[in-house]
């Protein structure tokens, strides 16, 4: 179990600079302003003159545009400009990839819609008004003829023969298609293996489902000669490139600020539409302008994720070990590729990493994506993890009832034990504890007495399900492993600046973007550590690219991994020259100063120089520095990860009860096992599994984006998107287990995704372990109460025809 | 040409609103909400908008101590009645009360957008019912969505709330005695 101590938050008597922050569960430096009502989210910004847009937005899934005519808008009380993509003359937004047309077919996705629409929801037109309600008042004005085309609504329809195609240029509606690995005599393997079993799994389109909106707020700010565009993104770097391209503005014209943030978790990790329109309307216009995205348009017109179908085989040998593996998956990507990931984010990873935690020495993958009329497919939380992960715990709980093994025996055989190791997918994983987790989980759940419920339960006609799973999450991707992706914006450094003022306090930067992870905090109890300094002393500045050179924002867990390690090395630079100032005025080398309690002093002797005295030197006092120091207090420093990265790992174990009357799931227990490497702040992480365990259930179980067979999307707010409440998430036993990472600077891997990464597989395990009287399997998810009933009494199953 | 009987002009209207215990009035259309009321108009912008349809309670304020879904009831229907907002929670020095605090020390929030809302329920529902069992504190926490924190530490949160100011009131105590400075 954690041991996480509580009680040592930043206001205790221990001078700070004699203890390490870094372990330790220090309050967070967000929570004040948060709990008082004074954040500053997007939505909370008024400026003077500020005018609001909403989005005319198509209300069919397929169609050339015949004609938008926005006249009759402009009649509307209040309504001041309406724009189509004709009035703005905007540069679309293009996400590229390195890789030959026959493996990705780049497509354009303009910033309001110009010749043709491709799902419903889709931007048309801006409305520009006094106030929000007279901008929804004039959308209703809008006059827009389509010449319908049949929607493609389908991975199906989207190969089919006949087909219409999405983009004229995509033939077979495919946007990439790569056929990976494919070892040598792997068909072979299949032939003569003494077990092969498969499965053909889909997993529903979902929204990561912020619980504030996309939104942002623009204007143009004459004395900088800049647009300064607000706006909750993860990205903020990346928005401002894709502004300043899309609005032929030079990129030191574009300023990106990001506000509080309501979270994101990928939705917000990719260049919208909506926010370089409402720049463009500022830049016309010449008045400030918000956008708030309402809940029906970010349900059915943001970016979505998670549709994919996975046709996977596996071969054993009669112990259960695996011999080879061979999965075709197709994504369904909707109507764009997003940038800067483009439509290969999902198909890509998930052929790349999806041999995971086990010893698999063959493998073939083939991945695809399609597109079809729906909402555009983003980055959520865990990319193509949490469905591969699925897939494969569901490939070896099949083999397992094949073999008569017990589903942990069967995993123990194949995980990886021998670090570092080089999968067949020619990834390298670094030391993590798979099998660790998996032994003290199933531990966890048998010492509770689960193993005992169950039967006890059985003989009195009970349904109840213990699933497991376990899975590892490759973090701190750097450069050189998106390069492998071919990526033509290859995220991977960060560059963080520490600069001291003359009082002796640190402000600091990262390139990453925060947005409920808590990096105000864990990031400052890095620098307080390094410089030994009190942590109300350091303050982290992120998200405006003003302040900030470059950065990559905040995905796939890289933030603590590798915006920690920046920020760390930065912070340790800035040590070296403050002891090398005191050095010098002491006459001494600087190895004979150690900086302890806010100050510099010399080893063995009672001189101390306090930072302030130090800084008054470095900026007030220059003509005492010797020559070879220049005089101010700042530095930056850069750090990239070299190899394959860091892999965080944990197992998830999960009890259900299913009910026979309803159908319902009902969790009773869910217990997880982590290691996420040197925890920087154990309490953060605990949220971090704890949020992402709750998301990954809501998948397993509750969302699901559908649509009507004309491309209607069927929930428009949260009375058909069912997000689970306090009700459907159980709490969770969380227990830590720690194998630092050799080559971040603070030994840590990322935490961010991988409760949401493991929750899926679990569920579904233990679901079909309660249905295991009945012999029946499932392998979609979400896991409705009708596939469950049915399941349960003794109904055909109607999984496969979804 | 407009036709929409919709976009006809609105008239405007004066309402005289309670907040936190100070006197506002406001010029604005009938059917303005008390939540656009209070973010845009009174520039309170703790109260946050998730969904706007009455589900995901991140609107939540209290009017005459009741929780109340602020983006279901128009302004002008909150005429009359005090309303309390999470600016009324801390101190005028952003000094926490225990709620907050409990909050904080459970580590109850990520990004914060929904804690306004689950603070002010739990205000408002634990004036009324001080001795709520966790079970009871859980139904409560469901009826507001959040989508970082997985819920459980805001149940503790507020349990660990209640059970302090229970544990404060087994000697004579003044149920006001909550917000510390
Ligand atoms: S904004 Fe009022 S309930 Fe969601
Ligand atoms: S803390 Fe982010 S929605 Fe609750």
């Amino acid at each position: 179990m954690s041991d996480v101590s509580m009680n040592d938050g930043p206001m205790s008597d221990v001078p700070m600079s004699e203890r390490k922050l870094v372990g330790r569960a220090v309050r967070r430096r967000e929570d004040p302003r948060l709990l008082a009502g004074r954040g500053r989210f997007v939505d909370d910004i008024a400026l003077p003159g500020m005018l609001h847009a909403q989005f005319v937005r198509s209300t069919v899934a397929h169609a050339e545009l015949a004609s938008v005519d926005v006249s009759a808008v402009l009649e509307v009380p209040g309504v001041v400009a309406a724009f189509t993509a004709e009035d703005l003359e905007l540069g679309d937004i293009v996400a590229q990839l390195g890789r030959p047309l026959s493996e990705f077919v780049p497509t354009a996705m303009p910033v309001l819609a110009r010749d043709k629409v491709r799902y419903v929801g889709e931007p048309i037109a801006i409305v520009v008004a006094r106030d929000a309600y007279a901008a929804e008042d004039g959308l209703e004005a809008a006059k827009i003829s389509y010449v319908t085309l049949p929607p493609v609504m389908s991975e199906e329809a989207a190969f089919a023969a006949d087909a219409p195609l999405v983009h004229a240029e995509a033939a077979h509606n495919t946007l990439v298609d790569v056929s990976l690995f494919a070892t040598d005599g792997i068909d072979g393997i299949f032939t003569s293996a003494p077990c092969v079993v498969e499965v053909d799994t889909r997993t529903g389109r979902q929204n990561a489902l912020p619980l504030e909106t996309r939104g942002a707020v623009a204007h143009w700010d004459d004395r900088e000669e800049q647009l300064v565009l607000h706006t909750c993104t993860q990205i903020p770097h990346q928005v401002r490139t894709v502004a300043s391209r899309c609005l032929r503005l030079d990129e030191r014209a574009v300023r990106v600020v990001v506000p509080d943030m309501g979270g994101g978790f990928g939705q917000k990790c990719v260049v919208g539409r909506e926010e370089i329109a409402a720049a463009a309307a500022a830049l016309r216009l010449r008045r400030p302008v918000k956008w708030i995205e309402d809940r029906k348009d970010a349900l059915t017109a943001s970016f979505l994720a998670r549709e994919q179908h996975y046709r996977a085989r596996a071969a054993f040998d009669a112990d259960g070990r695996i011999l080879a593996l061979d999965t075709d998956v197709v994504c369904d990507m909707g109507a764009y590729s997003c940038y800067p990931f483009t439509a290969g984010i999902e198909p890509l990873m998930a052929s790349a990493e999806m041999p995971g935690v086990y010893k698999v020495p063959a493998y073939r993958v083939r991945g695809r994506a399609v597109t079809t009329n729906k909402a555009p497919t983003g980055p959520y939380r865990g990319v193509s993890r949490p469905q591969y992960v699925m897939v494969m715990e569901r490939l070896l709980e099949r083999a397992a009832r094949e073999l008569a093994l017990d589903p942990v025996e069967i995993r123990r055989r194949n995980v990886i034990t021998d670090f570092p190791y080089t999968g067949v997918n020619n990834i390298t994983y670094d030391p993590g504890s798979y099998l660790e987790s998996l032994n003290l989980c199933e531990l966890l759940v048998r010492e509770e007495g689960w193993y005992e419920k169950q039967t006890a339960a059985a003989a009195e006609g009970r349904h109840l399900g213990i699933g497991y799973a376990c899975f590892s999450e490759r973090t701190g991707y750097g450069s050189a492993a998106f390069a492998q992706r071919k990526m033509k914006v290859v995220p991977g450094f960060d560059i963080s600046e520490v600069r001291m003022d003359t009082s002796g306090t640190v402000s600091f930067t990262t390139g990453t973007m925060n947005h409920g992870q808590s990096h105000e905090t864990t990031m400052a109890q890095i620098v307080a550590d390094e410089l030994a300094l009190d942590i109300a002393k350091v303050r982290l500045h992120q998200g405006d690219t003003d302040r900030i050179t470059y950065g990559f924002g905040t995905f796939a867990s890289r933030s603590i991994t590798i915006g920690g390690s920046a920020v760390r090395l930065a912070a340790a630079k800035l040590g070296d020259k403050l002891r090398a100032i005191a050095a010098a005025r002491w006459d001494i080398t600087p190895d004979d100063v150690e900086l302890t309690s806010g100050a510099a002093r010399r080893r063995n002797a009672s001189d101390v120089l306090t930072y302030e005295q130090i800084a008054d030197i470095a900026y007030l006092q220059a003509h005492l520095l010797p020559k070879d120091i220049e005089p101010g207090l700042s530095v930056t420093a850069t750090f990239d990860v070299f190899n394959d990265g860091t892999f965080s790992n944990a197992t998830h174990g999960c009890v259900v009860e299913l009910h026979a009357d309803t159908g319902q799931v009902e969790i009773l227990r869910y217990v997880c096992v982590e290691d996420c490497g040197v925890a920087i702040n154990p309490q953060v992480v605990e949220g971090q599994c704890r949020g992402g365990i709750a998301q990954g259930i809501a998948g397993a179980l509750f969302e699901q984006v559908t649509y009507d067979a004309q491309g209607e999307p069927s929930a428009t707010g949260f009375m058909d998107y069912k997000v689970p409440t306090a009700h459907e998430i159980p709490d969770v036993l969380i227990h830590h287990l720690e194998t630092p990472c050799a080559f971040t600077e603070t030994g840590a891997k990322g935490a961010g995704e991988g409760g949401t990464i493991g929750a899926p597989a679990a569920v579904l395990n233990a679901v079909n372990d309660a249905l295991r009287p009945t012999g029946v399997e499932l392998d979609h998810t979400p896991i409705t109460p009708e596939t469950v009933h049915r399941a349960l009494n003794g109904a055909p199953s109607l999984e496969l025809s979804s | 040409m407009n036709t929409d009987p919709v976009v006809t002009h609105p008239p405007l209207q004066l309402i005289a609103l309670d907040v936190n215990g100070e006197q506002h009035e406001v010029i604005t259309e009938p059917r303005r909400t008390l939540v656009d009321v209070l973010r845009h108009d009174l520039r309170l912008t703790g109260t946050h908008v998730g969904c706007e349809h009455g589900i995901c309670g991140a609107c939540t304020v209290l009017v005459d101590e009741r929780p109340v879904r602020a983006c279901l009831m128009f302004a002008a229907q909150a005429e009359g009645a005090r309303i309390r907002t999470v600016e009324s929670l801390s101190d005028g020095d952003g000094g926490l009360n225990d709620l907050q605090r409990a909050f904080t020390e459970h580590h109850a929030l990520q990004c914060g957008f929904c804690t306004p809302g689950f603070l002010i329920l739990a205000d408002g529902f634990l004036a009324e019912r001080p001795d709520a069992s966790k079970e009871e504190i859980r139904e409560v926490v469901a009826s507001n969505l959040c989508r970082c924190t997985g819920y459980q530490t805001i149940v503790e949160a507020i349990d660990a709330c209640a059970t302090a100011r229970r544990g404060a009131c087994a000697t004579p105590c003044d149920m006001s005695a909550g917000k510390e400075h």
